[in-house]
């Protein structure tokens, strides 16, 4: 005798969250209830093994019907079809959204696009994510970032707008979104050691100070659809534009001497690393001015944080200089520049500079 | 021209894409009652349109306000091509036609389309100008008020008790319909359900009718039911209890509440106007019954034999209470009687009012405090049908035209034709009436009908629990006949007042028959409370259990599952075989259940309600009832297993071993269910002792009664034990399948009653649910043995999926367990449940002296201590006012839940917690803040635990059918159903919402019908659901509100009417 047709509906729509986990981690049923028998949740509740299938697929069952829901979270609410309680709402929304550290990293700053989801199988070879579990992420990604890509406003508040996820999920999401529209290259093998955390705290600061959002006050009366650039999810061309004046302080060399020279004087006796980093001064320097800039050209910002790392980290990690004496360094070198009488984009140098210094001392780290 | 309906169509959310092009659509409204149509403006290219329309006003008559339900269907325009249905919405009208119920209904509607399921939803607001028309003769009944729920409704108080109200209508099937083959399965759908929403609107108009003649006010126990005769047609028929209900006034509603029924009733005036006509219509001749009992298997043979004749199959058996230990059948109470006689008077006495007279009959199963005198046992009967078809005149069929649906009512119409559905359901009323008189009694109570189909074979069922009742309550003239008659046999019982002065909770228990004369052999003992009067030795009623009964532990839900392997037959032959089955069936039925009863050490049985189905090569019965207890009644003797063939050692050793087991079983259902009764000593039985000694004595013994220690097995070698003979292998498997029922999980209880004996602590926690299950038999060679096993582990499977289900809610008891089977083909079995879980504070009712303010304080602590404990309470109460810190209520609650093992224990309360792990996140989250959609409540009980009802706005009586030719893409079957149930759910809550209300109270599922194909990848499901939308406060509110201002503000608790947006 065997169950043809075997389902529960309860008025309030029940949600167990340890398979909610299963099946958002894409287990298939059997592999599921094969982990919750050695859960030793039968042991618990004398139940048999027939009752925890059933009681799996009755689950699976329901949350594939609230995928649906789930692609858009505003109508999860407004449903009449499943009645779950606010408080379930807002976990089913949050655990679906959420996605796994070694997944981001694969696909951040990639192509959202349907090329790479044929690389789905291999990511999830590489990092042990079922495949199924990939996908969902990865739509998700895609989702969010088709919603939000061409919305005015601030890029994670529209994100916890229209998907209803915590502060810290939607600041996430931003940052999946930013690198994906910018193309970010972040799978090299130099930049491997980088967490999620890194890169996605480097966003944050880039959208609050790279974009064109970023400048305070929006334009008073904005044309409707003439606007270009997304407030949040591009960076401001104008200001990649400005970038190019910076170049001054490495070109002219009086202006890298006496800046050189006032670095030095500041942090004499402060730094473990002094004789390196006088020795390393105008290294280090041209590489940064000149990492801002060739930013107008698309193919340098997708290779920012290449460049930041071969330009700038590893010469300082090969040196082994600590933390806190590239903090003092980072710190005095951009405020120097404000000593330099004849340089005249203090606030571009300093727009610049305060996002960059809090990126290094994030990315510098082994 | 008494009526004008009013209708604004607001706006539309969630719309599908109707045109692929713009991934939009661009729909419009057409608002339909009876044969006029409005249509709002297209709103163009929008998922989400904003009508806003004006009011469309409908100008009809009442009888049409009743009948017609208001249909609006979302379209989506289309220049070039038909416009496309996007789905429907059937609004009933008949809740703003009384003035206590709802004013207006206003709110979002699931766009419902048969192919597609809801599709988006639809604001609507609807309202109703009456017009007073004093007309005599109208055919409208508006004001007359519908409960489903079976008992007084909370908020009233019943004046009169009229009694017994009947009706049926019958029409022709549009799914058989020649015009079914041309038309699109949508279309047939639809057809269906506005022919069946057009069908009860009527039937309830002329149930209305009939309740106006009888001077009442109000049904209650309303039950409607459809009867699918496929080629024959399709019979909608209603019964229900008619009564004069006072509504109790604001303050009334603001005393303490009680969620048993209410106490409110004590009072009654006595009637002082019986109409003295009424007098002598009643049957008030002394009984003439031949009333004998017999070996079945005979009686029935001659019954069918002559069957063959008429085709009116009817076996007609009785099921009285009581037992016969030694002579071995417990069915001694088969009773059949000649029902010619009845026939005739019915003849003699055609009209309407007087015939509600001739069927004394109650659909209550709870009453209010003194109405229910005795109680005799349980009366049946069941009879078997061959269907033709009903002559429909031929101007049905013309479909578009609304009023071309000019219904049938049977009586009316075709009133010569001898086979209708009214007299066959006469026949077994009149069945049902005499036995009920064969026991004494002059009044059946829990009364249901109900029937099986399958093919052209028909299965008519009623029972009910005969009864005495207390005539104060009642109009009815028959009844005091009856009583005298009663009384005549009986000198020395006569006054209502002597019975008044018996110790509460026993005269339910005593005979209500001539003991001299019983209709059944029965082993009558003196009451176990007051020594006074006769009571059988086993109590089977399909009544809740009265508020007063005093019972000792627990009860428990106790099953019967029977198969029987029938040949496939044609016609009569088949009728001729399954009439032969039956009372074989109801004697192997009564056999388990009188087992299982006597195994859980329990003696008497409420709600029982037995299903008999019928398939095309088997029948299945399955009886469900919750043991209990009783005080009144002698302690259940033990269960002896007799062998057949003696002198074979290792038989005898096996019986041994099989006694053994048995009584270990016994012991250990004792313990489970906490039966300890005071022990009585062997002398004071069967002699009855002065009334004070034995109070006192009573009352002594049951305060020992906690710390005695128990002594299990006493009574086994004393009293007649129940004898099973065990003489071959099914006798064995008989035994066998008594000890597979596993009881429930520590800390889980179930009942089909309305609520557990012996708990009385619910939190306001409530979960109902409905679980469905079809089974294939896999095996072509089945034998019933097979068969029994099958369904036997169905059945118990399927509690055990339930129990694991809901283990987050332990302590829990499952409460109107209701079990629907049936046989939608050759090896399929479906079975349905629907019930309520409720979760009860163990820790509190050890606490029963507690002060009324203590009480609701703890109430109040309770409801916060819900909000940490179980995520599924929507968080609608209001935190501030609770004094209580939650963190030490939590673990007050965490240690008392002691039945269950520690380590679950910690599972369940950190799984259930938000305050745990992975949920402090979602605090910030703003889906908490904003949740627009109204929580609605579900449940088959009259109540709401921890809440008062305000207000009853009327009755919710939906009908919906879905079809799918795409099963495979749906998720199949269970996908499919799944959705479609969810969906219903939907249905149900957003027109209570809609109304105002914020739960649905006596909810039931009556009808699940599911059919699959497949090999052509289709479905189709029709469900048929009906409840009362209520409006409750929960009682911590209640008690706030009552202190600051003591006025009769009705707001629902979870504001579940209105929603923002």
């Amino acid at each position: 005798m065997t169950n043809e047709l075997d389902i529960f509906v309860g008025n309030t729509t029940l949600i167990d969250e340890d398979v909610y986990r299963l099946w958002l981690d894409g287990y298939s049923v059997s592999d599921a209830v094969g982990l919750r028998v050695r859960s030793g949740i039968l042991e618990q509740t004398g139940a048999t093994a027939g009752v925890l299938q059933s009681d799996t697929m009755d689950h699976y069952r329901t949350f594939h019907m609230l995928e649906r829901l789930l692609h858009t979270p505003p109508k999860l609410l407004h449903q009449l079809v499943f009645q779950i309680p606010p408080s379930r709402q807002a976990l089913l929304i949050e655990r679906y959204y959420a996605f796994d550290e070694a997944f981001v990293r694969e696909v951040l700053g990639k192509k959202l696009s349907k090329g790479t989801k044929k690389d789905l199988d291999d990511i999830s070879t590489k990092t042990g994510v079922t495949l199924k579990s990939c996908r969902r992420q990865f739509d998700n990604f895609k989702r969010v970032f088709k919603v939000v890509e061409e919305m005015r406003g601030s890029l994670a508040g529209n994100i916890q707008q229209h998907f209803l996820l915590s502060d810290r999920l939607a600041r996430d999401y931003a940052a999946v979104v930013f690198f994906a529209n910018n193309r970010f290259e972040t799978g090299k093998k130099k930049l491997q050691y980088l967490t999620f955390g890194d890169l996605a705290f480097c966003a944050e600061l880039m959208i609050q100070n790279w974009t064109p959002g970023a400048v305070g006050e929006q334009p008073p009366d904005p044309p409707p659809y003439s606007q270009v650039d997304d407030m949040d999810v591009d960076l401001d061309k104008e200001f990649l534009q400005d970038l190019k004046e910076l170049k001054v302080l490495v070109a002219d060399k009086d202006l890298l001497d006496l800046h050189k020279s006032l670095v030095c004087t500041a942090l004499r006796g402060k730094l473990s690393v002094f004789p390196e980093m006088e020795a390393n001064f105008k290294n280090l320097s041209r590489g940064l001015v000149n990492i801002a800039s060739k930013l107008t050209h698309t193919k340098d910002v997708r290779d920012l944080f290449v460049d930041l790392v071969e330009k700038f980290i590893e010469p300082c990690r090969s040196d082994r200089w600590p933390l806190n004496d590239v903090r003092l360094f980072l710190n005095q070198y951009s405020a120097s520049v404000h000593s330099l009488d004849g340089f005249r984009h203090q606030a571009l140098w300093d727009r610049y500079m305060v996002t960059l210094r809090s990126c290094l001392l994030r990315m510098y780290h082994d | 021209m008494p009526g004008k309906l009013k209708v604004k169509i607001v706006a539309g959310r969630h719309l599908p894409v109707m045109d692929r092009a713009s991934d939009l659509t661009d729909a419009f409204v057409e608002v339909k009652f009876g044969n006029m149509t409005f249509k709002t403006d297209v709103y163009h290219k929008s998922l989400n349109p904003q009508w806003n329309s004006e009011w469309f006003k409908f100008e009809v008559d009442d009888e049409d306000l009743q009948d017609e339900p208001l249909q609006i269907t979302v379209l989506d325009h289309d220049t070039y091509s038909a416009n496309d249905a996007i789905g429907k919405v059937y609004i009933d009208i008949d809740p703003l036609l009384y003035s206590e119920a709802a004013t207006v209904i206003s709110g979002w509607f699931p766009i419902y389309d048969t192919i597609h399921g809801i599709r988006g939803e639809i604001n609507v607001v609807v309202k109703v100008d009456l017009f007073n028309d004093l007309n005599r003769f109208r055919q409208s009944s508006c004001g007359v008020k519908f409960f489903c729920t079976t008992s007084i409704p909370k908020c009233y108080r019943a004046v009169i008790i009229h009694g017994f109200v009947e009706e049926l209508v019958v029409n022709e099937d549009p799914e058989y319909q020649w015009i079914d083959r041309i038309r699109t399965p949508r279309a047939s759908n639809e057809a269906r359900q506005r022919l069946i929403s057009l069908m009860s609107g009527e039937l309830q108009r002329k149930i209305g009718l009939k309740v106006l003649e009888m001077r009442g006010n109000a049904v209650v126990g309303y039950l409607q039911c459809f009867d699918l005769e496929g080629e024959s047609g399709l019979v909608v028929r209603a019964i229900g209890t008619a009564c004069t209900l006072d509504k109790l006034s604001s303050t009334a509603a603001f005393l303490p509440a009680c969620n048993s029924p209410s106490k409110e009733m004590k009072e009654i005036p006595f009637n002082e106007d019986p109409n003295p006509n009424t007098h002598s219509s009643g049957p008030s001749t002394p009984l003439k019954n031949q009333t004998y009992s017999f070996s079945p298997s005979k009686s029935y043979s001659r019954q069918s034999s002559s069957s063959d004749t008429d085709l009116s199959l009817t076996p007609k058996t009785g099921m009285g209470s009581g037992s016969a230990g030694k002579e071995g059948g417990p069915f001694k109470a088969l009773l059949r009687q000649q029902t010619q006689s009845a026939l005739e008077q019915r003849g003699g006495s055609p009209h309407r009012f007087c015939r509600n007279r001739e069927f004394p009959f109650f659909t209550l199963t709870a009453f209010p405090p003194g109405f229910l005198v005795h109680v005799g046992g349980v009366v049946s009967a069941r009879s078997v049908k061959l269907l033709d078809r009903i002559h429909n005149p031929a101007f049905v069929g013309i479909m578009g035209n609304t009023r071309s649906y000019k219904l049938l009512d049977w009586n009316s119409f075709n009133s010569d034709e001898p086979e209708t559905r009214d007299a066959w359901w006469a026949e077994i009323r009149q069945e049902i009436k005499s036995h009920a008189k064969a026991l004494g009694c002059h009044a059946v109570v829990g009364y249901s009908e109900s029937t099986s189909i399958c093919e052209e074979v028909c299965i008519l069922s009623a029972s009910g629990t005969a009864a005495v009742l207390n005539p104060r309550f009642l109009q009815d003239g028959t009844v005091e006949g009856c009583l005298e008659q009663r009384l005549s046999w009986q000198p020395g019982f006569f006054s209502i007042g002597q019975e008044e002065n018996l110790p509460a909770g026993c005269g339910f228990c005593h005979i209500p028959y001539d003991e001299l004369n019983m209709p059944f052999p029965a082993h009558l003992t003196y009451c176990y409370s007051c020594r006074k009067q006769k009571v059988p030795d086993v109590l089977f009623t399909t009544i809740d259990l009265p508020t007063d009964a005093t019972v000792i532990g627990k009860g428990c839900l106790i099953q019967a599952r029977l198969c029987r392997l029938k040949k496939k037959a044609q016609a009569e032959a088949n009728a001729t075989a399954i009439s032969n089955l039956l009372p074989f069936m109801e004697y192997e039925v009564h056999t388990q259940l009188m087992n299982k009863l006597k195994l859980k050490g329990m003696n008497a049985l409420f709600g029982l309600r037995i299903q008999i189905t019928v398939g095309e090569n088997m029948l299945m019965g399955l009886a469900s009832a919750t043991g209990v207890y009783l005080t009144a009644l002698p302690t259940p003797g033990g269960i002896q297993i007799a062998g057949k063939t003696p002198n074979d050692g290792s038989y005898e050793q096996h019986i041994s071993h099989m006694q053994k087991k048995i009584n270990d079983t016994i012991a250990k259902n004792k313990e489970l269910y906490e039966i300890n009764p005071p022990e009585i000593p062997e002398e004071i039985i069967g002699s009855p002792i002065p009334e004070p000694r034995q109070r006192s004595r009573l009352l002594r013994s049951q305060s020992e009664s906690s710390d005695e220690v128990i002594e299990l097995d006493l009574s086994h070698g004393k009293k007649d034990a129940f004898v099973l003979e065990i003489d071959d292998t099914d006798a064995m498997e008989d035994v066998h399948s008594l000890l597979t029922d596993v009881p429930p999980p520590s800390g889980f209880y179930s009942c089909n009653t309305e609520i557990m004996p012996g708990i009385n602590n619910w939190t306001s926690e409530i979960q109902m649910f409905t679980s469905v299950r079809v089974s294939r038999l896999s095996n072509i060679n089945l034998t019933n043995q097979t068969l029994n096993k099958n369904f036997n582990d169905l059945c118990e499977n399927l509690l055990k999926s339930l129990y694991f289900k809901l283990r987050s809610m332990i302590p829990c008891c499952l409460c109107h367990v209701n079990f629907t089977v049936s046989l939608p083909e050759d090896e399929l079995i479906q079975v349905t449940v629907t019930a309520v879980a409720i979760t009860f504070d163990k820790h509190q009712a050890v606490q029963t002296t507690k002060t009324h303010v203590e009480k609701s304080l703890q109430r109040a602590s309770t409801d916060n201590e819900e909000l940490l404990q179980f995520p599924l309470e929507l968080c609608t109460d209001s935190l501030g006012s609770h004094p209580f810190s939650p963190a030490k209520e939590h673990l007050e609650s965490a240690s008392s839940n002691s039945g269950i093992p520690a380590a679950q224990r910690a599972v369940s309360v950190e799984k259930a917690s938000p305050l745990t792990e992975g949920h402090f996140r979602q605090r910030s989250a703003p889906a908490c803040a904003n949740s627009t959609v109204g929580v609605v409540k579900m449940t088959p009980l009259s109540f709401i635990p921890g809440a008062k009802i305000t207000k009853y706005l009327g009755i919710i009586n939906m009908f919906f059918i879905r079809e799918t030719t795409s099963l495979r893409e749906e998720g199949g079957v269970s996908g499919f159903l799944h959705a479609f149930i969810a969906e219903v759910f939907a249905m149900v809550r957003a027109h209570v919402a809609a109304l105002g209300g914020n739960a649905v109270v006596s909810y039931i599922m009556k009808q699940c019908v599911f059919m699959e194909n497949p090999n052509k990848n289709q479905a189709q499901c029709l469900i048929n659901v009906s409840g009362d939308a209520v409006i409750f406060v929960r009682e911590s509110e209640l008690e706030i509100i009552s202190t600051q201002q003591p006025i009769a503000s009705c707001q629902p608790a979870c504001g579940g009417g209105e929603i923002a947006t």
